[in-house]
């Protein structure tokens, strides 16, 4: 049995404890622990932004994030982002401008973008670029959703 | 940025060309869409796989005792626990688990099921293999050379007519193509101009966001339930049901969403045969999903081809001949790769007017990854070379490159030399809406006559084409889908079909063309496409097929709907049926537009009448297209997809990169069916296509990825992608859906080949390999780039 230690933080608004390995990622907590698999493995090396969180504000790899290291910070996953009227604003916007294909990206994207917007309310299409420049995705070729991105922004 | 053109204004209140939103897009965007990696099965074990630790090499022994011993471990399986396995494959050369022989890095020799992935991995440490190394055969040419190193020696004693795994070949050819129409000596000795280069085009894999992975479990009546990625579901229960020696009736497939597809899963993998092994062993659900690096060792790739063209024209730019011979590296196993020959022949022989042109390809077996199928099918390595020339071969006779094109580029009505029937054309006007919006012609001379001046940025403009198919491929004995649609009470309609979701859109469309039919809201229609207990038959997602194959047969089973109903209301209002519509969930008079009643209340009142069917079923079984015949020709596809690409480039000479600022997109899909979703392929296939003109590569030496991982793999990033502007020429297309024709690989095909003619324009250099990295540039300027070897020609 390897060994385990508790933690406790706040996961999108509840404060809540988690029994996490001393080796184990935040994104293994996340998913294979607490269930929430919003959050999604792309390469488990911090290259692809499919995993990306918000932690005490910054967008952070989850794969790279000791879960250890959650102790006593302010999580927050895609599930966390339905009670933020921005980040539902970003999320029609993804909708309605076909920023999703396939989805596995998504999580991930829509997590770096509201950070974006949280801090650069009305960013351009390069400032969208730049922004989830460390979030790869296969399918849309990033177009429409760096204008999902930019509309979010011009709407609020 | 992406501005639709040459659209025609749909009828008013049609759902056609509008901007329909992803029916699946607001889950995913809330991360509440369960991926197969979400799914966890009550009492599920977790598996891993051991491959090979040798390029080539005898297995001697295989210890798994500790591993065995190891607490929380199910199950180790090798070859020897399955004394009976069925080889897999296009050409059954592959057998899941190798017990005497691995023929490449990624070969499965043994595989755990554990109570986690934790323990199935400490497990798989605990694995002996004893090996005893063989000569590895790294390179194409080698392995065809006389005396190479077998990759699939004859076994002895092997029974006559078995599949290669278990007889072995006396050579290392995996598959052969000889293709001609016409007679190239005559079109030479006709020509004014001869071109001949070789290309040799380098591996790349498709890089799903969503790793490969597989649940099975056999449930409590003993059938296998396998809950995949497939992009072809009932062709893989039928390969299962061989593999497995099972009934095909007790095997059933789950897809659940799919973490990204691009042909990929096109074929049957070794890890989904082991895992359905782990579970009949263990009695229990097993699961397996790989790590990205194992996604980048264990997956195929688009298949790397050493290619030698050789072209004639007349001094008045007639195109006079095409000889093409290719060297592909099949890698140690037969998947889709090999028959990429198929696609490319077609723009050998077709893209352009070609009256004599000849194709001989072979496949070799080496020790490397294996090709599999990958969006284009071949196409971008044809593409690539055949558009090379067209630019050279301009030169040479002093037109300038759109023209040389429009003069050669096929019309409709026209009958290939290959046998491709052109019904709908829109390849000329595809050429000159992209040269006309990209300012071609004026950028392309004036970029040519400024490469002289002192700065190190020169800036250059390519245009390239591309044909494939869009209207099915008749590849497999058949080329249907069945639909089955289904109305309740309340006017809403479940359309069951047999064609798969892989994130292209296709639910979405298929639902807008039922609601086209029935005059109903896109909000009206669920969709159900991932269950093969209950969806009808349908060949799988490839060959651009599925909105042209299955939106012809949801019209079908839509109309079939819409006249019942209709027949139903003309009977209660006493008119003719004719006189009736379907429009805004009413049933209306169809000149007047006054409505008679609503749907949904009609609906109820037929579900208390013996008329009422509210169920109807319908298919599309044929399209209109032939298989090809021994000397591959035949009208495959009902319909085929054309475009014209241009592409901007900045080059720095200083440092050899290569910056796409600029593409220009004008594709011929037919019709426009949802203007949002086809946008969303263009764009996504563009940028798919700039990956592999500037900056992937899978780089293999002596057999070993010495790149699997994203780093050094260089997908395309946000900030990297071009400006790009698409137009959709609607060339509508008489067989197609409302139209339309299919359009999934085409905007990947051509982005390198135009890239290519980019940098020549900018540069005055012409690079013959992929991709344009920094380094590959800077020696092309400094004259310091090895010219390709010639592909040597393998005597039959």
């Amino acid at each position: 049995m390897s060994p385990t230690s508790e933690i406790s933080f706040t996961l999108n608004g509840v404060h809540r404890r988690a029994t996490v390995g001393l080796e184990m990622s935040a994104l293994q907590m996340l998913r294979d622990v607490i269930g929430l698999t919003g959050t999604k493995y792309g390469c488990g090396e911090g290259e692809c932004g499919a995993c990306t969180i918000s932690v005490d504000g910054k967008p952070v790899n989850a794969c790279l994030l000791f879960a250890l290291d959650c102790d006593g910070r302010d999580i927050t996953t895609v599930e966390g982002l339905a009670g933020d009227a921005r980040a539902q604003a970003l999320a029609k916007a993804f909708v309605d401008h076909g920023a999703v294909q396939c989805g596995f990206c998504t999580p991930g994207m829509m997590v770096q973008a509201t950070h974006l917007l949280a801090t650069t309310p009305h960013p351009d299409a390069a400032a969208a670029q730049r922004a989830i420049e460390g979030n790869l995705c296969r399918c849309t070729g990033y177009r429409k959703i760096v204008d999902a991105i930019v509309a979010a922004g011009e709407t609020r | 940025m992406s501005d639709a053109t040459t659209t025609r204004p749909a009828a008013e209140g049609s759902l056609i060309g509008q901007r329909i939103t992803k029916l699946d897009a607001p889950e995913k965007a809330s991360g509440r869409t369960r991926y197969i990696h979400d799914m966890q099965l009550p009492g599920q074990l977790h598996a891993a796989i051991l491959r090979s630790a040798r390029v080539h090499a005898r297995i001697v022994r295989i210890d798994t005792a500790a591993a065995r011993a190891l607490p929380g471990v199910h199950a180790v399986i090798t070859a020897a626990d399955l004394p009976n396995q069925r080889p897999i494959g296009v050409a059954k050369d592959h057998l899941p688990l190798k017990g005497d022989r691995v023929r490449s890095l990624r070969d499965e020799i043994a595989a755990v099921a554990a109570d986690s992935e934790a323990v199935a991995l400490a497990a798989l440490r605990l694995i002996k293999v004893e090996y005893e190394d063989l000569p590895v055969v790294a390179d194409a040419e080698a392995a065809a050379a006389p005396g190479a190193p077998l990759v699939h020696p004859p076994i002895a004693g092997a029974a006559a007519g078995a599949p290669v795994a278990l007889t072995g070949r006396a050579d290392n050819i995996a598959m052969r193509f000889d293709y001609g129409h016409g007679d190239v000596a005559q079109g030479e000795a006709e020509s004014d101009v001869v071109v001949e280069d070789t290309f040799e085009l380098h591996y790349v894999t498709h890089c799903c966001m969503g790793v490969s992975g597989v649940i099975a479990e056999f449930d409590a009546r003993g059938n296998l339930v396998l809950y995949s990625n497939t992009q072809v579901p009932f062709l893989h229960k039928r390969e299962f049901a061989e593999v497995l020696g099972m009934d095909p009736g007790r095997i059933r497939i789950v897809q659940p969403p799919i973490g990204g597809g691009f042909g990929s899963k096109l074929d049957i993998y070794p890890f989904e045969v082991i895992c359905v092994q782990l579970a009949r062993v263990t009695g229990r659900p097993v699961r397996l999903m790989f790590s990205r690096e194992e996604e980048f060792l264990a997956s195929p790739t688009r298949q790397p081809v050493r290619l030698t063209l050789r072209s004639g024209c007349r001094r008045d730019g007639t195109l006079t001949f095409r000889s093409v011979h290719t060297l592909h590296d099949n890698g140690a196993y037969t998947s889709w790769g090999a028959t990429t020959p198929f696609v490319m022949m077609q723009t050998f022989s077709s893209l352009y007017r070609v009256p004599h042109c000849d194709y001989h390809t072979v496949a070799v077996y080496t020790n490397n990854p294996y090709a599999g199928s990958f969006r284009g099918y071949g196409n971008l390595q044809a593409t690539f070379a055949v558009e090379a020339h067209m630019d050279r071969m301009a030169e040479a006779v002093g037109m300038d490159a759109l023209q040389f094109r429009l003069l050669n580029a096929q019309q409709a009505g026209e009958v290939t030399g290959q046998g491709m029937v052109f019904r709908s054309c829109g390849f000329a006007e595809c050429l000159r809406t992209a040269a006309e919006r990209s300012d071609f012609v004026r950028k392309r001379a004036q970029y040519a006559a400024e490469r002289d001046q002192p700065g190190p940025i020169k800036r250059g403009i390519g245009i390239a084409s591309m044909l494939h198919v869009g209207g099915g491929a008749k590849i497999y004995p058949s080329d249907g889908c069945g639909t089955i649609l289904k109305l309740d009470d309340f006017g809403h309609v479940t359309l069951i079909t047999g064609a798969s979701e892989i994130g292209q859109g296709s639910e979405t469309v298929l639902a807008q063309l039922v609601c086209e039919e029935l005059g109903l809201p896109i909000s009206a229609v669920s969709v159900v496409n991932n269950d093969t207990d209950i969806t009808p038959w349908d060949v799988g997602v490839h060959a651009s097929r599925t909105t042209f194959i299955a939106g012809n047969s949801a019209i079908g089973a839509a109309r079939k709907a819409r006249d019942k109903i209709l027949a139903a209301a003309a009977a209660a209002h006493d008119c003719p049926a004719e006189s009736l519509a379907l429009r805004g969930g009413r049933i209306v008079r169809a000149e007047s537009g006054e409505p008679l009643v609503d749907l949904a209340r009609f609906l109820r009142g037929l579900h208390f009448n013996e008329r009422a069917e509210l169920v109807v079923t319908s298919f599309y079984y044929e399209p209109p297209s032939v298989h090809q015949d021994k000397g591959y020709k035949g009208d495959v596809s009902a319909a085929y997809a054309w475009a014209a690409q241009v592409v901007e480039v900045e080059v720095d000479t200083d440092t050899g990169v290569v910056r796409m600022v600029n593409v220009t997109a004008a594709h011929d899909v037919g019709r426009v069916l949802n203007r949002l979703g086809i946008e969303g392929q263009i764009e996504g296939g563009i940028v798919m296509g700039q990956g592999y003109a500037l900056t992937e590569n899978l780089v293999v030496e002596g057999g070993r990825i010495r790149n699997p991982n994203f780093r050094d793999y260089k997908l395309v990033t946000a900030p990297e992608i071009p400006a790009m502007d698409i137009s959709f020429i609607e060339s509508l297309d008489g067989e197609g859906p409302q139209g339309a024709k299919g359009v999934g690989e085409a905007p990947a095909i051509c982005i390198a080949a135009a890239t290519a003619n980019a940098i020549q324009n900018a540069t005055g250099k012409r690079i013959t390999t992929l991709p344009f990295t920094p380094e590959r540039v800077y020696r092309a300027l400094h004259d310091a780039l090895p010219a390709p070897r010639p592909t040597p020609r393998v005597p039959s």
